[in-house]
């Protein structure tokens, strides 16, 4: 028997995971180790150094463009680009996850066990400090999408899925307020979860039967030469997507999205909206890319026909959303539909606005929760959107912030939303499938509607006794804010920044 | 050629004065006031050295500014201007003061932000030098865009009652042609081969199909705007509870983006899908005309009655410019400018008489001549002016645009030409109905209605008069500088005119 020989692994290239990784136990020690006082801190600290530390390694490797690990990684110029994305936006995230001020304890729950409703639960609500592994817990997850992106085999792929999967089910389960539609969404997140993974791994076991292996690479090249039935192959990929289309929420596999949004804690719901959106679509255009490229002709209009629902149905149903949570959740769904527009527009500009996109929704998309984290009452956030009526004379700041964000949701000039639309659409009638972009456009007017809606409560009515009043924001919310509305500005004022780096790095290694 | 960038600092300096405004002091209302007045005479001062410094017989394009924006994608700052984009700049540096002026008051009374009111309307005005003067496409559908944002707010938090579902309506509609034309500012963009400068874009061959569709974007957003029969819907709502400052600026140039985009982008980008749409634009035109005619016949609400007129004369002015020849386009650029002057007086005027009356509805009127003999005195010489009276401004540009048309076109000319006695039938029956006639007796009760005319009043109204006046003897000044520009977009499209020394006839 032959003896089994570790593959050289290039060490600086996978730095990054690794630090996260161990960043993550070393958080775990903390839990065991560190005084509860001294806890949240520490925790905060260590994560908010792990994930500064892994993207200072991330920049370091701007240039490498290679596979390590025996081929299960690659460390390209995309892999590079939305792993830096993915720990910017974390990063942000992390803010959001430490405000301990708008909430004495913080948004998540010091003990998830308790009973709801029990006098020890109302003891905890009233007192205690929230939990403080969640920032392990986040760093894992973080750590998995770092991989997610990188994974150059369907098994380290699906892996990577799991690992970052299972620490966000956790996740959303930790809300201190509304603890039952907290636990209902974790629930449903977990479960149509596990079934989204077994589709993907499934789809994984069809396509070794077709190619006898489970690298990029090797099922390329089977796609292009094998003369077998490539219905295996076809099945296979049609099960993968599934599974990844079930990250990106597009339609009709979103269900799970506005529940899980409404109920999660709001740092974690923006901390999916933000990261588990570039993870899963960095994975997709992998998929797609790499590995699949040679049957673009075959799934491109399937894939076309779910952008377009995605798209449409996203932004009818967020139009009659009544809460501020579920409208993000289904404008979430929509712009899941304006990135597959952007991934099917295919070749180096579709990869590129797709990066760009990415980034942009990210950082709007966390100053969206942002001030959804501040609009609150003596129950916690005000959700309804009747609530936010008179939001503009009561704090005119915030509702300033949040019509901007709104305005660049929409796509209005001057801000992310447009030039990442643009940037899509251009790609998409390049790549020739101007039908998709036409189906953008008339989506995005009716995805107009909810927005302005806000607006017009906010704005245009007038303050009612129900108004909730805007808490101060603690220093963390603040930056996160300003940093997300800031970006949203500059990277719709001088978007040449982002999009050279993104048209720099969308080169994939095979 | 003067090198000083006036294009650009033009662009700039009322969003740099908005900003200075929006940030002083609820507690300080008329500082605000004078601040922004001064400020938009600073502007009209600035726009006349443009007005100077731009050679009439010169280059199509003048004053041309370029600085890099988006490397990677061909989109620059580049501002330039042509005789048609000068005289909008200057209504619009003309109007915004006189309509600051008008809308003294008019934030009073809605219990919000005095400062920031006005901040809007420079914010609108620097939105809308922008869209003029920009020469680069992607420049322009900026702006296109963003102007909605400050006339959102204007609408929506100053207006009258329903004004949330006239501001969203307003929102909604330009959006759906903003979006439209996004797909078609991309689809141009690609064919171009990735490049958004104007003159580079003229250049560019593109098969039938492309340039029909890349047509029909644009065009549906300019109609939208316009807006073109049956495009309008929005307008009536928008203007009618508008407050009267920012609805003078709706129907007085935002408006005109719309006709002036099809005469900078539709004709000369895709000059054989102009001609192939051109009998379509022109019915669409004629039914503007006489539709909204009808329905301003009929309307109740002065405001509304006076969107209507506005959507009539934008059908004129839509005929103007399909008709393709160089008279009927010097009579529809000539139209644009009068149009602003002459509803931009209506509509203030009317503004005035609603802040008196506390009423739109023409009913809550009768006789109001008796109690404020010079306004009423005005509305009628406004309404003269929109109807087109000999002497006035606007007729000039009507008679052209009609015997334009007639050279080339006898049908359409013809049913245009019923459009002026429908005109003649609004404009007159609401004066009588209004300031005429016997006294409403309800009026006596009102306390507004027991001042005439204010001196405010006077200085708002006096340079609209006058120019009309002026205009309508001596349209020279204006026609000098339009018609190379005229003259070279209908060069563009391929149109020849049957009569091409008319035009300096008919404008002597």
């Amino acid at each position: 028997m032959d003896e089994l020989k570790a593959p050289s692994i290039d060490y600086a290239a996978v730095a990054p995971i690794l630090i996260l990784f161990g960043a993550a136990c070393l958080g775990v020690l903390v839990e065991a180790f560190v005084p509860r006082r001294a806890r949240h801190a520490v925790q905060l600290s260590l994560a908010l150094l792990g994930t500064v530390a892994g993207l200072v390694v991330v920049v370091t490797q701007a240039s490498t463009r290679a596979t390590t690990a025996a081929g299960a990684l690659a460390i390209d110029g995309p892999a590079v680009f939305l792993q830096g994305a993915i720990l910017v936006l974390a990063l942000v995230s992390l803010l959001l996850m430490g405000e301990r001020k708008l909430e004495a304890g913080g948004a998540f729950v010091p003990q998830a066990a308790i009973t709801v409703g029990s006098d020890a639960d109302v003891r905890q609500a009233a007192r205690a400090p929230g939990l403080t592994e969640v920032y392990p817990i986040a760093l894992f997850a973080i750590a998995g999408m770092l991989l997610f992106v990188a994974a150059n085999d369907l098994l380290t792929m699906f892996i990577a899925l799991e690992v970052f999967s299972l620490p966000l089910y956790l996740l959303c389960a930790l809300a201190r307020r509304r603890r039952l539609l907290s636990q209902e969404a974790a629930l449903k997140y977990f479960l149509l979860g596990s079934y989204a993974s077994a589709f993907f791994l499934f789809g994984v076991a069809l396509i070794y039967g077709f190619v006898g292996a489970v690298d990029f690479g090797s099922i390329h090249a089977a796609a292009a030469e094998s003369d077998r039935d490539p219905l295996l192959l076809y099945a296979g990929l049609a099960m993968l997507s599934i599974g990844l289309l079930f990250k990106t929420a597009a339609v009709p596999f979103h269900v799970w999205t506005p529940d899980v949004y409404q109920g999660a804690p709001t740092p974690i719901t923006a901390f999916m909206a933000a990261c588990t959106k570039v993870a899963a679509f960095g994975a997709l255009l992998r998929v797609l890319y790499v590995g699949f490229n040679g049957l673009s002709w075959d799934f491109t209009p399937i894939l076309g026909v779910i952008a377009v629902l995605t798209m449409i149905i996203g932004a009818v149903l967020a139009v009659t959303q009544t809460d501020i949570k579920r409208l993000l959740a289904y404008s979430s769904i929509a712009n899941a539909g304006y990135l597959l527009v952007g991934v099917l527009a295919s070749g180096e500009a579709g990869l590129a606005s797709t990066m760009f996109y990415l980034v942009a929704y990210g950082f709007t998309v966390l100053g969206a929760f942002a001030v959804v984290m501040l609009v609150r009452d003596a129950d916690g956030e005000a959700g309804h959107l009747s609530r936010w009526a008179g939001l503009g004379r009561r704090s005119p700041l915030i509702a300033g912030l949040f019509t901007f964000i709104l305005l660049a949701f929409a796509g209005i000039p001057l801000t992310s939303g447009f030039i990442s639309k643009f940037a899509v659409f251009g790609a998409a009638i390049e790549g020739g499938q101007t039908w998709l972009v036409i189906a953008g456009v008339i989506s995005s007017i009716v995805l107009a509607f909810p927005y302005l809606r806000v607006v017009v409560m906010m704005w245009l009515s007038d303050p009612s006794e129900a108004t909730p009043t805007v808490s101060v924001p603690g220093v963390f919310t603040t930056v996160a804010l300003t940093i997300g509305v800031a970006m949203t500005l500059l990277l719709g004022v001088a978007p040449s920044l982002l999009l050279d780096l993104t048209s720099g790095a969308a080169e994939f290694v095979q | 050629m003067s090198s000083f960038p006036y294009l650009s600092v033009l662009t700039v300096a009322p969003l740099v004065g908005a900003l200075v405004v929006a940030f002083l002091p609820r507690s300080r209302p008329e500082l605000a006031k004078w601040l922004t007045l001064a400020w938009s005479l600073g502007i009209l001062a600035l726009t006349v050295a443009l007005w100077v410094a731009f050679e009439a017989g010169g280059e199509r394009l003048q004053l041309r500014e370029s600085y890099p924006w988006i490397p990677g994608w061909g989109a620059n700052f580049t501002f330039a201007v042509d005789g048609i984009a000068l005289v909008m700049l200057m209504l619009i540096a003309v109007l915004v003061p006189i309509v600051i002026l008008a809308a003294w008051h008019e934030a009073d009374a809605s219990g919000r932000s005095v400062p920031v009111y006005f901040a809007l309307l420079l914010a609108l005005e620097s939105t809308m030098i922008g869209v003029f003067a920009a020469a680069d496409v992607f420049l322009f559908y900026v702006f296109f865009e963003v102007m909605l944002v400050p006339m959102y707010f204007l609408i929506g938090s100053y207006g009258g009652a329903k004004r949330q579902y006239a501001a969203v309506k307003f929102f909604l509609y330009s959006l759906v042609g903003g979006l439209f034309m996004l797909a078609a500012v991309v689809g141009l963009w690609v064919a171009g081969g990735k490049t958004f400068d104007w003159a580079a874009l003229t250049q560019i061959d593109m098969s039938t199909g492309t340039e029909r569709w890349l047509f029909l974007g644009f065009f549906l957003a300019f109609a939208i705007k316009a807006p073109f029969f049956p495009f309008h819907t929005w307008l009536p709502d928008a203007g009618g509870v508008a407050p009267a400052g920012a609805g003078a600026l709706l129907v007085g140039i935002l408006d005109k983006v719309g006709t002036f985009g099809i005469l900078r982008y539709c004709l000369p980008l895709f000059p054989d899908a102009s001609r192939y749409f051109a009998p379509l634009a022109l019915v669409l035109g004629v039914i503007g005309i006489i539709y909204a005619a009808l329905l301003a016949v009929g309307q109740n609400d002065l405001k509304r009655l006076v969107s209507y007129t506005s959507i009539a004369h934008f059908g004129f002015i839509g005929v103007g410019i399909f008709a393709f020849t160089t008279q009927a386009g010097t009579g529809a650029v000539l139209y644009m400018v009068n149009h602003g002057l002459a509803t931009g007086l209506l509509f203030l005027v009317v503004g005035m008489l609603v802040a008196r009356r506390g009423s739109a509805l023409i009913t809550d009127f009768g006789g109001a001549g008796k109690y404020v003999p010079i306004l009423a005195g005005v509305l009628f010489f406004a309404g003269l002016a929109s109807l087109a009276m000999p002497g006035t401004a606007p007729f000039v540009s009507e008679f052209l645009v009609l015997v334009g048309t007639f050279t080339v076109n006898k049908p359409i000319a013809i049913i245009a030409t019923l459009g002026i006695v429908l005109a003649a039938a609004y404009v007159l029956w609401m004066v009588q109905r209004t300031v005429q006639g016997t006294p409403n007796p309800a009026l006596a009760e009102v306390e507004g209605m027991r001042r005439d005319i204010t001196l405010r009043e006077k200085v708002v109204v006096a340079p609209l008069i006058a120019m009309i006046i002026v205009f309508g003897f001596y349209p020279k000044p204006i026609t000098d500088v339009i018609n190379p520009a005229v003259q070279a977009t209908m060069q563009d499209v391929g149109a020849t005119d049957p009569a091409p020394t008319a035009i300096t006839e008919a404008a002597k």
